[in-house]
């Protein structure tokens, strides 16, 4: 259980969630895979965190917290994210009566 | 060492399988209750890597909060069983990700990392494991920190001291974006004045 195991799996999962958010047509399942990728960039903070020495460790330990910090904001924003993302999607669902991502073509001239 | 090890591998089985079923199956309700299964791993993985705090974080927003609201959109959304169609993009999307991910997977192996060295382990490894509690005396002793400049240093790190020291911008920016984003998603999901429908996408029909 390498680090490099960690960021390979993390990659995976960033790579399995960029695929689904690409080629998806439903709204949810594009969100879904957005939460996929935010999950993958977590574990890479994270494990950076615990195996790599932060810049200024030797003035201040709480630096090694730093990548946790990080991982916070990432979740912070992945809350909001869902929030106004689903706001989005129910207004779409009244709209246009579907959330099909192809069908969504409002805003095009 | 060992028991660790296998406890990765078995992590990574059920997190790549369950999002691999995320991005693949149909039914939509099935992709979001695997995707509970994913943010559970991940919870895992942060027990793995000493970020406890986390891992509480993750079950409670992620697998608790969020989860909840897409299963909710999930349900009051027509088509569950056949929604979850491919587009066009499907050729293009997977060579695009995979060529990515090998890309990634040669930088994470090539790069020289700058590990962290051998005689700060044990105390980062104190200060990340309680990244929100206090340690006891006797608990560093026993991980090897024996000097008492290290231990006070130990004692006194902690989350919070990021968050309100160093990262207070970023922490009062993302509590604004926070207030932000909720004030938006109930101005989205508002039903317009005069329409005359106080149950928004009851009927459906009341757009515009």
């Amino acid at each position: 259980m390498s680090f490099e195991a960690f960021l390979i799996v993390a990659a995976v999962l960033f790579c399995i969630g960029l695929y689904g958010s690409l080629a998806r047509r439903n709204v949810l399942a594009v969100l879904m895979s957005i939460e996929l990728m935010f999950n993958a960039v977590n574990v890479t903070l994270v494990a950076m965190a615990k195996y790599l020495a932060p810049a200024g460790l030797q003035e201040n330990i709480s630096t090694a917290l730093t990548g946790q910090v990080f991982a916070v904001f990432v979740i912070t924003v992945a809350a909001a994210e869902i929030a106004l993302g689903l706001g989005i999607v129910f207004a779409m669902y009244r709209t246009n009566e579907s959330v099909d991502l192809t069908e969504a073509s409002q805003l095009r001239h | 060492m060992l028991f660790q090890d296998v406890v990765f591998w078995l992590l990574s089985v059920v997190a790549v399988g369950c999002a691999l079923g995320v991005v693949l199956i149909r039914d939509l309700f099935r992709a979001a209750l695997l995707l509970v299964a994913v943010f559970i791993a991940v919870g895992g993985y942060f027990v793995l890597l000493n970020a406890e705090f986390l891992a509480v974080v993750q079950v409670l927003i992620y697998a608790g909060a969020i989860a909840v609201l897409i299963i909710f959109a999930v349900m009051l959304t027509r088509d569950v069983q056949q929604g979850n169609q491919p587009n066009r993009l499907q050729i293009p999307a997977g060579i695009f990700a995979a060529l990515l991910l090998a890309a990634m997977v040669v930088v994470a192996i090539d790069t020289q990392w700058n590990f962290l060295p051998e005689e700060e382990r044990q105390s980062v490894e104190l200060v990340q494991t309680s990244a929100v509690a206090t340690i006891p005396s006797e608990s560093m002793e026993r991980a090897g920190v024996t000097d008492a400049a290290k231990q006070a240093e130990v004692r006194e790190a902690g989350l919070a001291d990021l968050l309100i020291g160093k990262y207070v911008l970023p922490f009062e920016a993302v509590s604004v974006l926070l207030l932000a984003a909720l004030i938006g998603a109930l101005a989205l999901v508002r039903p317009r004045p005069g329409s005359g429908i106080s149950n928004p996408g009851g009927t459906g029909g009341d757009a515009d």
